[in-house]
């Protein structure tokens, strides 16, 4: 009786494990509250992210202008907000693009074992070019957009994706209820996505926050080298970038949005340790 | 575990032998691709018969090709020769996607509870997943008909909205019995369905199967390297060897008078719980060789009490000996006592 209470208290409710670990919740409050910002910066921005005010251009942090404003006069702390919008939103747009191709080419790869070397050699050779040289080919191919950052930082992030998803359907595929649901005459795509898609959440899960970090600073070095999302929408990059010019008369311009990513990306990271110690079957609890 | 097993009351079997046969397997045979292109002959020209009704058991150590026999006549791994001709059809020459039509009708029970449910999902989605598989309806019934097949394993309807790390192995090995029973099948094979459990859950699945077996009519190859389960279960018995069969005949002749030498040394090896009871012991030394390179001739010489330079020739022809019985050895003649 005391093991099954003991399995019956362990069951896996992932979030509140992980909101018991200090650097997880940290990492999740932070996120929590850059999320929000973002969320509802219409609301809390005091000023509109596009409004140019000449006579006050390159203030420094000060009570009217929190973060400072711009060369063009434009609040910095409501440009932030609004490029928060846009870089979680890319950022997360990539988590989902290249999970779809990395589902798709990892689960190919796995459990049909014709298609192993093919695609196999497919990832690697996607794997072996660097990650923004890739990516600044193909938005270079495909031309800047927000949309074609995406498409090519989720080209970029998919082979890690599918490698991930390739181990562990290698190992699901020979599982006995795998077997079982063969033996029984379930359609192989039907077997594909409730027995094996079904239990590599886990890998997924904690690759998909790792890549989230990873598409942030990634948008952010595509649009400071200016071949990414144009300077007129704000990105935290976009804003780097043009305060790079002014950085020895304001500082702030390039701090702020700096800051902003170092968090994000620092937070993203802690939480995708949290979930890889939870998740990684060799550290968790036997039950 | 012998212990637990014989403890059992023996039920008296009731002879099937004039049952039709449901199950030929004819010359079955598995070679897996191995490592710079050689062959592992897992499986090697196996036959034998199981009539309706009856179980039967196939016995052999660790890498006798035992389990991997057992799965390639439901071909969940593909046979690279052979005939397992099932109620006129050989199964082997069906394309996938009619033998997706026969898979209802033979089903498996698996060695390891813990690997064979699926862990996110809850028993009542295990148990429908078959019913699907049957083209059972959805809708209220269904529920029942989960319910109903829990209780016919010995378990609580309300543990159809638990998962399976809830369980422990033995109720998950009834878990995993009423998923193959879900289909209703006529053939089942329980790949050492007790072995991975504790000795004092094995009788009680072991009941269970045998209970089952008997009420649904239930035709059954029963996998075990343990001789007493067979014993207690079985009406005939398949004696494995490197792949090969070394004997096989009803449990009763095969265990009061086995002719194979190693049937000898494997029945010596099983304790007895009758003081009365003696049997001849003949020691084994050495390990399985490899299936590789097996060795020419009667693949057990090498380990053979009795091996003769003749042994290593020919592979000894399975030969009649009477009652039933079969035996692949060229000196069974002066093995009868």
């Amino acid at each position: 009786m005391a093991a099954v209470a003991q399995a019956l208290q362990s069951e896996p409710n992932i979030l509140s494990r992980l909101v018991g670990r200090r650097t997880s919740l940290i990492g999740i409050i932070i996120l929590a509250i850059i999320a929000a910002a973002a969320l509802l910066a219409p609301f809390i921005a005091p000023y509109s992210p596009s409004k140019l005010s000449i006579a006050s251009r390159l203030h420094g942090p000060e009570m009217a202008h929190l973060f400072g404003t711009d060369d063009l006069g434009r609040d910095i702390f409501t440009r932030m907000l609004y490029a928060g919008r846009t870089s979680l939103t890319v950022g997360f747009a990539v988590v989902v693009f290249s999970s779809i191709i990395g589902i798709v080419l990892g689960l190919t790869a796995g459990f049909f074992r014709r298609l192993d070397q093919p695609v196999s050699r497919l990832i690697d050779a996607m794997m072996a070019f660097p990650d923004i040289l890739l990516a600044i080919a193909l938005v270079a191919a495909l031309g800047a957009s927000a949309t074609n950052v995406v498409i090519a930082l989720g080209i970029v992030y998919a082979p890690r994706l599918a490698r991930v998803i390739r181990a562990s359907t290698l190992v699901i595929r020979e599982l006995p209820y795998v077997e079982a649901a063969r033996a029984l005459g379930v359609p192989t795509p039907v077997i594909l996505v409730r027995h094996v898609l079904r239990n590599v959440t886990s890998p997924l899960l904690v690759q998909g926050t790792f890549i989230f970090a990873n598409a942030i600073l990634a948008e952010a070095g595509l649009s400071f080298l200016g071949v990414g999302i144009s300077p007129d929408t704000p990105t935290w990059g976009t804003m780097i970038s043009v305060g790079r010019q002014y950085m020895d008369q304001a500082s702030w311009m390039m701090f702020f949005p700096g800051a902003a990513i170092v968090l994000t990306v620092l937070s993203l990271q802690l939480v995708g340790d949290g979930l890889r110690d939870l998740l990684d079957p060799r550290l968790a609890k036997d039950i | 575990m012998s212990a637990a097993a014989t403890r059992l009351p023996d039920q008296s079997r009731q002879s099937p032998a004039k049952q039709p046969v449901l199950l030929s397997i004819e010359g079955l045979t598995k070679h897996f691709p191995g490592r710079g292109g050689r062959i592992v002959h897992a499986v090697e020209d196996v036959s034998f018969e199981v009539r309706k009704g009856a179980t039967v058991g196939l016995v052999g150590e660790s890498g006798s090709g035992k389990t991997t026999a057992g799965r390639s006549i439901l071909r969940l791994v593909e046979p690279s020769g052979g005939k397992a001709i099932f109620d006129g059809v050989d199964l082997f020459s069906l394309t996938p996607r009619e033998m997706r039509a026969y898979r209802r009708r033979l089903q498996i029970v698996f060695q390891d509870p813990f690997s064979s449910l699926n862990p996110r999902m809850r028993i009542a989605a295990i148990i429908g997943e078959a019913l699907d598989a049957r083209g059972f309806p959805r809708g209220k019934k269904r529920g029942e008909r989960v319910a109903e097949l829990l209780t016919l394993v010995g378990l609580s309807p309300d543990h159809a909205t638990r998962f399976p790390h809830e369980f422990s192995g033995g109720q998950r090995q009834r878990i995993g019995i009423a998923r193959a029973l879900a289909v209703e099948p006529e053939f089942i094979v329980a790949d050492e369905p007790v072995s991975a459990l504790d000795v004092s859950v094995q009788a009680q699945v072991l009941n269970l199967l045998s209970e089952l077996q008997k009420s649904l009519g239930l035709t059954m190859l029963f996998i075990a390297h343990d001789l007493s389960v067979v014993e207690y279960l079985c009406d005939e018995v398949v004696v494995m060897y490197l792949g090969r069969v070394m004997e096989r005949g009803p449990s009763r002749r095969v265990y009061a008078t086995p002719r194979h030498p190693y049937t000898k040394a494997l029945l010596a090896t099983a304790p007895i719980p009758d003081p009365t009871r003696r049997r001849t012991h003949v020691a084994l030394h050495g390990d399985i060789p490899s299936p590789i390179n097996p060795p020419s001739g009667c693949v057990f010489r090498t380990r053979c009490p009795l091996a003769l330079p003749a042994c290593a020739e020919n592979v000894p022809p399975v030969e009649a000996v009477g009652g039933g019985q079969f035996v692949a050895c060229i000196r069974h003649n002066e093995t009868a006592s």
